[in-house]
């Protein structure tokens, strides 16, 4: 059995990966999953100076699901190469590093810098995130701005470029071909859909940014539609995400057409998370008799 | 490898309105509890996705159980309320100890005063245990409904004090109102509670220049310092966070009230 997957020329043991933001550098989870067993760790988002992030709650639970305001709380670029790097540097998996900023020159100092890190397979470019009023989403809902700054960041990049995209668009297709016009190496989606949940007995905002990114289970028939949509509008890899559980769930994205996988919300929902979709990935090729997992990817049929 | 593990409910019952006493043996002997830490309670509804993160309130001699009080604040809680002993559903799914605890050390041998407010009482039971102090214990409580409980339970190990908002039972007033009225001199402070009642004990502490070790709460989503969902704003820049805020669940949720701005 072969679970091994190619992304933009890097070769992932396997394709379970982190969501950006769900799984911090790794470093927490570390207590709970052998690192080791992993395609990827994508880390939270860094931006090229600390960011504080929202105001509390910054959190809440929705059906099936929760909403999130963090805002992109980071300690920085300098911290994190001090820091974060050398520690997921002890282990046998990828690097996936997620790149926020307020401005594309924010991205651009971002980039360079992981650019002399040889330790970074590729690079996730945020512009999808809900959460923050300037940069992130405002690149990400127009695919003209899309555009721009995916050239701009090819432009400095050293790793390739994955660029995640928000399901807050009417026509995912399109995004998908801005990107992939512009020099995108791969796509991941979906980042969270913007929500609200009102607390009905204080009649206040369950978050205090009142809006937030709802993610979990709830979204999961959107992103497998959203990826299915894209993965036939582009020929670039596509990383889908969205309430993935567990295996089944995994299997239903590749059969979409993602070519892999990220585990988000349900890391709360069970630290352990990524080795069951892991094993459950392979209980599905064992039972189904598939050689090869890239045989899965796009092999949904009418 | 950490894992969430299954415990067994052995009593579950109300013993004020809305508020359950609860002991759990997790079928693995648990790592050593600090008081002031919490688990993460896992639910059998799939809808509800996130640990309910619950603090410690005793835990057993043997170290083999761990009792939890708790109000019903949601459906999490709901659900919770409704696990009976043996009543077929299985075992209860958590996780932990997770958290920082009390600090025992910096308390002992010395006058320490106990501060619980309402459902921020029950850590205090395993604290007023184990700290090797002179104790003085004030809790509070909204009405005579809710008054009393855990009090028997906490007088076993100091003197107690108690308030109700509405005078029913001892002090009219909040907790401050009975420490002011009581006067029980003091070195250092252990509270928890509702975020005004920290607020005036962060201030008291400020008052007579003694250290305030306060237990926090917000919304969590992860419990294990991940998500950053639980963050308090921090006075100076943090160590990990590199920012002025720190991760309730994981550099918390005790903390020295001078390092907070709450």
């Amino acid at each position: 059995m072969n679970t091994q997957i190619t992304i933009a020329g890097v070769t992932f043991k396997n394709p379970v990966m982190t969501a950006s933001g769900t799984f911090g550098s790794g470093m927490e989870y570390a207590e709970f999953v052998d690192l080791n067993r992993l395609g990827a760790v994508v880390t939270k988002g860094v931006a090229n100076v600390p960011w504080p992030g929202n105001p509390t709650p910054r959190v809440a639970e929705v059906y099936g699901g929760m909403l999130n305001a963090i805002g992109l709380q980071n300690p920085g670029i300098d911290v994190f190469l001090e820091r974060d790097i050398p520690f997921l540097k002890q282990f046998d998996t990828k690097v996936i590093v997620n790149v926020c900023g307020r401005t594309v020159q924010d991205y651009v100092e971002v980039v360079e810098r992981l650019g002399e890190e040889p330790a970074v397979a590729m690079l996730e470019i945020n512009v999808s995130c809900p959460n923050v009023k300037e940069g992130a989403i405002a690149f990400g809902q127009n695919a003209d701005a899309l555009s721009g700054i995916t050239r701009e960041i090819k432009r400095h990049a050293r790793q390739p470029v994955i660029m995640k995209l928000s399901p807050n668009v009417t026509d995912i297709a399109e995004m998908a071909k801005a990107a992939e016009e512009a020099g995108a190496d791969a796509l991941s989606l979906i980042n969270t859909i913007m929500g609200m949940k009102i607390d009905i007995r204080k009649r206040k905002f369950a978050l205090a940014n009142r809006t937030g990114g709802l993610s979990g289970p709830a979204i999961k028939p959107i992103a497998v539609r959203m990826v299915y949509q894209a993965a036939h509008a582009v020929k670039i890899p596509i990383i889908g995400m969205g309430g993935i559980a567990n295996g089944e769930d995994a299997v239903e994205f590749l059969l979409a057409g993602a070519s892999a996988v990220s585990v988000g919300a349900m890391n709360f929902a069970d630290p352990c998370t990524t080795e069951v979709v892991l094993d459950g990935i392979e209980c599905y090729m064992r039972r189904y008799k598939v050689e090869n997992l890239s045989d899965l990817i796009g092999a949904v049929e009418d | 490898m950490k894992r969430r593990v299954s415990a067994e409910v052995i009593l579950n019952r109300e013993i004020a309105p809305s508020i359950y006493d609860m002991w759990i043996q997790p079928v693995q002997k648990l790592p050593e509890v600090n008081p002031g830490q919490f688990i993460g309670v896992f639910l059998k509804d799939k809808s509800l996705l996130l640990p309910r993160p619950i603090s410690i309130c005793e835990v057993s001699a043997d170290r083999t159980a761990l009792r939890i009080v708790y109000r019903i604040a949601g459906a999490g809680t709901h659900e919770m309320s409704l696990r009976r002993p043996n009543d077929g559903l299985g075992y209860l799914t958590v996780l932990g100890p997770l958290g920082n605890g009390f600090p025992l050390e910096r308390g002992e041998g010395k006058r320490a005063l106990l501060i619980g407010g309402g459902i921020g009482i029950p850590p205090l039971l395993e604290l007023a245990k184990r700290l090797k102090a002179e104790k003085q214990i004030v809790v509070g409580y909204q009405n005579c409904n809710t008054a009393g409980f855990l009090q028997k339970d906490l007088a076993q190990y100091g003197t107690v004090h108690v308030a109700t908002e509405d005078g029913s039972v001892g002090t009219k007033g909040n907790v401050l109102d009975a420490i002011r009225q009581k006067a029980p001199e003091a070195d250092i402070l252990y509270a928890c509670g509702p975020m005004p009642m920290l607020r005036a004990v962060k201030a008291y502490a400020q008052e007579k220049g003694i250290p305030a070790y306060i237990s926090l709460e917000e919304r969590m989503a992860c419990g294990v310092g991940a998500c950053l969902g639980c963050v308090v704003k921090t006075n100076k820049v943090h160590h990990h966070t590199n920012v002025n805020n720190a991760r309730i669940c994981t550099d918390g949720p005790v903390f020295e009230a001078g390092e907070v701005d709450i």
